[in-house]
């Protein structure tokens, strides 16, 4: 039925116009409606890799006070011009190390304690004359609960100037915190993933009810269901992997900005504060690592949704 | 390769549009299918076409029973089969030359395999020129030579042309029914649906005569 003529056939395909779009997409392409859906993908990525990203920061953060201060808890001894402060604290180091359950007693010599002062009362004062409190260092066993309630009770009958400072429950605190966090976090991605999961849906059936036209006509040429399942499919993980590119990306640049600031603040005391609750604002690689997942993951979303909605749909038509 | 028994169809709870139609479909034949407007031939193609399933009765196709068969067999069926529908079908987003290369693009085929003899039907259609044109600028003419080359892209078994001379001036009416004859001559059963009484006496072939809903057969 075709003119056998090689020599001409050679001319024609040089003929070709080089412009000729030759694999355009099936699925006729809404770019309105795309470019609205991969804005929502955009936004819901930017909010759920924040929350990520918050998640991490905290659960990094409570780590580091659970490492440096779970075990221990420091007695304080202040000076009374009435007392001798120094044998108040051999008492007090002789009832610790009475107490099952701690393994540990190191009286801070002052000189050590003076020098933790410096960055606030700066050098050459003569710490001497200043009523600086004394300050016993415990270290707890670690799987031991001691009753320490009735040794702080004790500790303040024999000696009215110390006080027994309990780390413990404040790192318990800031862990509750911190746990909230992370939680709340990552009830915010879920929620963040069961929405950009909705949007896909919709946004497929959308297209499918749009192109429903197409859709017989292509199962009229021969097409299969896995085939122009495909075709929808990869839009919409291109969609989805553009989305959440820009979400990602936008968060991560957000994350980066903020640890910036951070650090270029820390050098005011106020900043020491934050460092001391946040790390020092860093969610490091783990963090960027969590952020990237996210992003992934809603792109892989918008594909099997998607995917998923166009057999359900081809069924019905079928 | 098409066999119709006491076949009936009716659109939802309308009339019986076609009643116990009888016939078959030889390979390697040409017929006319033809009636007046509105008497079914459409919808006899949709049948064979398996786009429509029958209210009642045996559909027949490449031996087996349609109401039996399942998706990847479907698929299989529709790719031995081409078709040029009354209202043509382009997909209006894409260019004439991917309208044409669909039925090869969907079986997974890469572009360069099939681009050649995509072109050299276009010429021969005389679409060589407007390849890179979509639909909705092309006349009547040319998106009927469209619908044609794309039925005729994947050598099929069956060519079933819904009214394909209907938006075309007599002179190419009469090239495009060569273009079907030289088909046929290669071995595909081609079967025209027209009311067009000039085309007919034009080449003598078999009618299937749709009237009131029943078919006859006027060799
Ligand atoms: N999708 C449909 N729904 C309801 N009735 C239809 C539909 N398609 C066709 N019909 C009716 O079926 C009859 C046959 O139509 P058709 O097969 O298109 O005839 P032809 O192709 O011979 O002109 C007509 O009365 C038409 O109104
Ligand atoms: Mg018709």
């Amino acid at each position: 039925m075709h003119e056998p003529d090689g020599h001409e056939h050679e001319h024609e395909e040089r003929a070709l116009p080089s412009n000729l779009r030759r694999d355009q997409p099936l699925v006729p392409v809404d770019s309105v409606a795309g470019r609205a859906l991969m804005a929502v993908i955009a936004i819901l990525t930017f909010l759920a890799a924040l929350s990520a990203g918050a998640a991490v920061l905290a659960a990094r953060a409570s780590e580091q006070w659970r490492g440096a201060v779970a075990n221990e808890m420091t007695i304080q001894i202040r000076p009374d011009s009435r007392r001798d402060t120094q044998s108040d604290v051999a008492r007090a180091v002789a009832m610790a190390q009475a107490v099952d359950g701690i393994e540990a007693v190191r009286a801070v010599p002052k000189a050590e304690s003076d020098k933790l002062l410096e960055p606030w009362l700066g050098t050459g004062l003569d710490l001497v004359e200043l009523p600086v409190p004394r300050l016993i260092v415990l270290k707890l066993k670690s799987n031991a609960s001691p009753d320490l309630a009735s040794f702080g009770a004790a500790l303040r009958r024999e000696l009215p100037t110390a006080i027994l400072d309990d780390h413990r429950l404040w790192v318990r605190r800031l862990s509750t915190m911190a746990s909230t966090i992370i939680l709340s976090g990552t009830v915010v991605v879920l929620l963040v993933l069961t929405a950009a999961a909705l949007a896909v849906a919709f946004a497929t059936r959308g297209a499918m009810a749009g192109s429903r036209d197409s859709v017989e006509v292509l199962h009229l040429v021969g097409a299969n269901d896995a085939f122009i399942a495909r075709e929808f499919q990869s839009r919409f993980v291109r969609l989805g992997l553009r989305g959440g590119a820009i979400g990602g990306l936008a968060a991560i640049v957000v994350i980066a900005l903020l640890g910036w600031l951070a650090s270029s603040l820390s050098a005011a005391p106020e900043a020491e504060q934050l460092q001391a609750l946040f790390g020092a604002f860093e969610i490091g690689w783990s963090g960027y690592a969590a952020v990237i997942l996210v992003a992934t993951v809603v792109a892989a979303i918008a594909g099997l949704v998607s995917r998923f909605t166009v057999r359900h749909y081809l069924r019905i038509l079928a | 390769m098409v066999r119709f028994e006491n076949v009936g169809l009716r659109y939802g709870m309308g009339p019986e549009v076609l009643k116990d139609i009888n016939f078959s479909i030889a390979p390697r034949s040409f017929q006319y299918l033809t009636g007046p407007s509105g008497a079914g031939k459409t919808t006899l193609m949709r049948l064979v076409l398996m786009a429509l399933k029958p209210t009642r009765g045996l559909v027949n196709l490449f031996g087996q029973d349609v109401s039996r068969l399942d998706a990847d067999t479907l698929t299989a069926f529709r790719r031995r089969m081409g078709v040029v529908f009354q209202d043509f079908r382009l997909l209006d987003h894409l260019t004439v030359y991917e309208n044409v290369a669909l039925p090869l693009r969907v079986l997974g085929k890469e572009e360069t395999s099939y681009r050649a003899e995509v072109v050299e039907l276009l010429r021969w259609v005389g679409l060589g020129e407007r390849m890179h044109a979509v639909p909705p600028v092309l006349s009547g003419g040319e998106k009927q030579r469209a619908a044609i080359a794309r039925a005729l892209i994947g050598r099929p078994e069956l060519l079933l042309a819904d009214e394909p001379t209907g938006n075309v001036d007599p002179g190419l009416g009469r090239r495009l029914l060569r273009l079907f004859m030289e088909l046929q001559s290669l071995g595909t059963a081609v079967v025209i649906a027209t009311h067009d009484l000039t085309l007919m006496e034009l080449y003598d072939a078999p009618r299937l005569v749709l009237a009131d809903g029943h078919l006859h057969v006027d060799a």
